[in-house]
Order: C-alpha cells, then structure tokens, then sequence
C-alpha cells in the first residue's frame, strides 16, 4: 500500500507544481467556465422571476447555490479526455507508459487529482465573487459537507473510469468522436449539468437514475445546495460506489482486449 | 532469474495486417464494402540468445525489424509467432516484476515531465519504480557525475537543449538499475561530442552493473564503441550473428590504402579504385590479398609522406551482407 501512496503522493506533488506553473492560464480558463452556469442562471432566474418566484420548487437563490457549486463540480470532474488517447498513440507516448511497471490509468488518476487541488484553491476566490453577486441560499449541515467532500472525489473517479473506457475504443478505429459526442450530449442532458435533474420530466429522471452521468454531477451539487436527506446522501455515495466498481470492472476488461490490441498492430 | 541467456529468442514472427487500397473515388466506394488487406512480415522466425552482461548490436536499414523485434522484446508488441524470454520472463505479459528490471529508450521519445525541473523527474521515477531513496540517492549522484548532470537538475526540461534533454532521458531511464537495456537510435540527432559521452556513459553502466544491452543505431560509432557482437537483420531475417571484427573480415575483400603524396594530383587509378581525395591525402580501394604488395609498389613509384592500411569502413561490411542477401 505504502508504495502506491508514494507514487500516488509524488504524481499529484508534480501536477500540483506544474499547474501552478501556468495558474493565471488556469485562472483564464476557469474563468472561461464560468460563463456557461451564469447563462444557466440567467435563465432560470428570469423563468423563475416570470412564474412567480419559483420553478419547480427551485427559487432564483436556490439556482444560485445550484449554479456555484456547478461551477466546482463541473471542474472537478474534468478528466483525461476519450480525445487524448488517440493524441496518446500517434505521439507514441502510449508506447512510454506501457513499459512503465505502473497501469496508465494511474497516472491519469493520480496526475489529475493534483491537478484538482490547485482548482479548488482557485475555486475558492470565484465562488465568493459569484456569491456576491448571486446572494445563493445555502443551508448546509455537517453531514452535507462531509458527503459533498467524498462525492465530488466520487464522480471525478466515475468519469475517469468511463471515459477511459470510452478513450479505449480509439485502440481499434481513430474516427470515434462521433461516439464521443454521443455521449458527451446524453451527459449534458441526463447529468443536471444543463438542468437540474428535479426539473427533469419524470420519465427522463428515471433514465438518469440508471446512468452514472447523474452521479458524477447532479448528486454531489444537490449534497451540498439542494435538500436530500441523510438516507438519501448516504445511499447517493453508495451508488457512485457502485458506478466506480462497475467503471473499474468495465475498463479492466476493455484494457485488456485494448491493449493487446494496440501490442498486436503496432504503434 | 535463471542462469541461461538474459535475452533468449526463439523462431520469433511478427505479421503485420495492412490495409491496401487504389487510388482514386471508385476503389474509394470499392473499400466501403471490401476490405483488402495485406500480411507483412516484419519479422521472420528469427532465433538468437544473449548472455548476461553481454553488449549487442542489432543493425539494420529502416524496416528491417530492427525495431520490431526490440518492441517485442520489451512487451510492447505480441509476437505472431515463437518464443522469447527476457530474464526469464515472457515479455508480452508485462509483468510488474519484469517491467521494473528493463528499460527501453526510444530515440527522443520524452519521458520526462515538461514544464518541471529535472530534478522532480527523478523523483517521479523513483515511485513509479519503487526505488528505496538510498539508492534513489546514490544512483542519481553517481549518473549526475559520470554526465555531467550537475547544472541541469534544476532546470525545467523544456528549457533544455536536445542533447542536454538526451543526457537526462538516459539518466531517468536508468534510475532503476535495470538489468536488460533495449536502446533503439539512443544518439540519434545529437552531436559529435554528445554522441560519444552518451556512449562513454552507456559503457561505464554496462561495466558497472552487468547488464545486458541490445543497442540499434545508424550510427556506427555507437556500435564499434560499445558492441562486439552483431545481429544484423534485413528483411525481417538474421544475415548475421557474431563478432563484429569477424564481419569485416569476412563480409569484405578488399582494404583501404590512405596515402599523403607530394603530387597531390597524381593519378593513381592504375594501382587501385580512387574512392577519396581529401587536400593532398589520397584514398584507394584495393583487393584485400594485394595490399600490401600494391602498398610496396606506391612506396616505390611515388614521393609518400604517409601511407595507412586500413579494413574498410564497417558500413561497407554492412552493405556487403545486403547485397549477398539481395
């Protein structure tokens, strides 16, 4: 265990130290984020403003605090992208980390959670301005928080499991964004990226509840600003649980028939 | 390990697939609905063995296997067919235990992280290879004095010149003491004087810690400096396996005689085929058994200041094994 804690240590130091390096092009592009919830705010707020002062239970504060920590979540859960792996096999890169005694998944794992940290620093002075500006309605408990902290650590593990899943698939065929997009649209939808997911028909939030594209969004921005119960934040951390198992099992298979593959062909 | 070879390769295949296809909108539509394609064997049941410590030379022109078969030795690529062992283990399992005994240094592939000092690169490799800091430590003190290594530690690599980054690339690539070295064109781009402290360095690790090396390169300094054995392979097929003074030797019938004449214009075409003329320093080709009596003759007919007999350069060695073959 020790070593892994090791490796997993120095991998985040070396992101930490690197993304820092470039903290104000962070900073820019974080920024550049932030234009998409405050749209989704916008909105909502006026809708909500149009019907009277709420919509579907949700009022202009209530956005507010949804749309703020939208804004953490959906940057902790930036993962290596199914775009990169192709990137990764061209350049030959690939080839480097496989004679490594370490599984790439590693290294994406633990590279990215350093990167998280310094987003999170960065986070903190964004969400105050927004705060200023946006006056959330925030009534969190203890428990809330603790579960916040462990489910957005939870749907960034979630989407890196399925999206390196996904990236595997560049093992056989290069041209594969067209499932990329796909899929990348059915998560915008079913997420509560676009909408929260109580503002879903109620057709469509049954679908999300059997997709993991709630969990790794929705679920840990309604833990710290919606109003779920203890037994529905405990079972919500379960199921991302479940989601991380079925994510490792899936790629563990994936990368097998993947890699052999790409050993086979070349590369 | 077991006590047999460090690199035993058996009957060893690879067939690539490759698609084919003609020019042209109509064989276009034609591959949407057949696909042709077409078995390349980049290697062909090739068998050698290398003993611990030994050093290799594996030459070869471009698509000649060279690097194939060194994938296939470091678990990288499957074989089609055959067998290959490396310290006793199959490489295409890509064991933990196998991974961290060898390495495989791929012309400038950058391993290292970019944006960071050297140094934190170092670091990097110890946990990825689980090196205990001690010798962590003392593996990185010992390659920073033998390349010279002191003034780059904390720079960030991207700031680095090639060579300086080929230096690092080979010291981070050997952090872990590997014990099998699969160096595929490990000076390739660099200069004179970096070509030949990589080689020195590489020497002085194999001297150090007996590990086996198996070295391709174009350059063939790196071989005479470092290989006393070949493996040349063309075509996917081993031409040659063994000492490499025995390849001039038997792979080439003729010598070369340099001379330095006071008329640097004379013409020597009667005694042999002029290959060079450099100032007043003359280079002649002549048949291996009548140098030196052919040497005796210039002696006589010319005012020589300086005369050599030389074998020829290996690269001639080299392309005699492929025109043989072809």
């Amino acid at each position: 265990m020790r070593p892994w804690a090791d490796f997993y240590w120095t991998s985040m130091k070396t992101a930490i130290a690197g993304q820092f390096q470039y903290r104000v092009a962070n900073y820019f592009w974080m920024i550049g984020m932030i234009a998409e919830p405050v749209i989704y705010l916008i909105v909502w707020s006026t809708v909500a403003a149009s019907r009277g002062g709420s919509v579907g239970g949700f009022t202009p504060a209530e956005f507010a605090a949804y749309y703020i920590v939208w804004t953490l979540v959906r940057n902790m859960n930036i993962v290596f992208t199914p775009y990169g792996w192709e990137w990764r096999i061209r350049q030959g890169e690939l080839s480097a980390m496989l004679v490594r005694p370490v599984h790439v998944l590693h290294y994406d794992v633990a590279y990215f959670a350093g990167w998280k940290v310094v987003i999170i620093v960065l986070w903190l002075p964004i969400a105050v301005i927004l705060s200023a500006f946006f006056h959330p309605a925030f009534d969190i408990t203890p428990l809330e928080v603790v579960v916040f902290f462990f489910a957005i650590w939870g749907a960034y593990l979630i989407r890196s499991m399925w999206q390196s899943a996904l990236g595997a698939i560049t093992f056989w065929t290069v041209r594969v964004s067209a499932i990329f997009e796909l899929y990348f649209a059915a998560e915008l939808l079913l997420s509560g990226r676009l909408v929260p997911i109580a503002l879903l028909p109620p057709w469509a939030q049954r679908i999300a509840d059997f997709l993991p594209f709630r969990w790794s969004f929705g679920f840990p921005i309604e833990a710290l600003a919606g109003e779920l119960t203890p037994e529905q934040l405990l079972t919500g951390l379960g199921i991302q649980a479940l989601w991380i198992a079925g994510g490792i099992a899936v790629v563990s298979i994936v990368w097998r028939f993947a890699v052999r593959h790409y050993t086979a062909v070349g590369g | 390990m077991s006590d047999g070879p460090a690199i035993q390769v058996t009957a060893l295949s690879k067939t690539f697939l490759v698609p084919e296809r003609e020019a042209g909108l109509k064989a276009a539509l034609r591959s949407l609905f057949v696909r042709k394609h077409r078995a390349v064997k980049a290697v062909d049941a090739i068998s050698f063995s290398v003993a611990p410590g030994e050093v290799v030379g594996f030459l070869g022109p471009n698509g000649a296997g060279k690097t194939t078969t060194l994938k296939m030795l470091s678990g990288l690529l499957y074989p089609t067919a055959g067998d290959v062992r490396v310290l006793g283990f199959v490489p295409s399992r890509r064991e933990r235990a196998f991974l961290s005994q060898i390495t495989l240094v791929m012309g400038q592939r950058n391993q290292l992280v970019w944006d960071l000092p050297v140094v934190d690169s170092f670091d990097l490799n110890r946990a990825i290879y689980r090196i205990p800091t001690s010798d962590f430590v003392a593996t990185r003190d010992e390659f920073v004095e033998l390349l010279d290594l002191r003034d780059l530690l904390q720079k960030p690599v991207r700031n680095l010149s090639l060579g300086e980054r080929m230096k690092v690339e080979i010291a981070a690539s050997l952090l872990h003491r590997p014990r099998v070295l699969f160096l595929d064109e490990p000076t390739i781009g660099l200069d004179v004087t970096m070509q030949r402290r990589i080689r020195a360095f590489l020497a002085e690790y194999n001297r150090r810690t007996g590990a086996t090396v198996l070295l391709t390169s174009h350059y063939m300094a790196d071989v005479e400096a470092l290989c006393r054995r070949v493996i040349v392979i063309h075509h996917g097929r081993i031409l040659y396996d063994g000492d490499l003074g025995a390849l001039v030797g038997r792979f080439t019938a003729s010598k070369t005689i340099g001379l330095t004449v006071e008329d640097g214009a004379a013409d020597l075409s009667a005694f042999g085929e002029v290959i060079g003329r450099d100032g007043g320093r003359i280079m002649l080709r002549v048949p291996k058994a009548d140098a030196t009596r052919i040497a005796g003759r210039l002696l006589a007919a010319f005012a020589v200041t300086d005369l050599t007999i030389e074998e020829p350069p290996i690269e001639d060695a080299i392309e005699q094994v492929f025109a043989q073959e072809a």
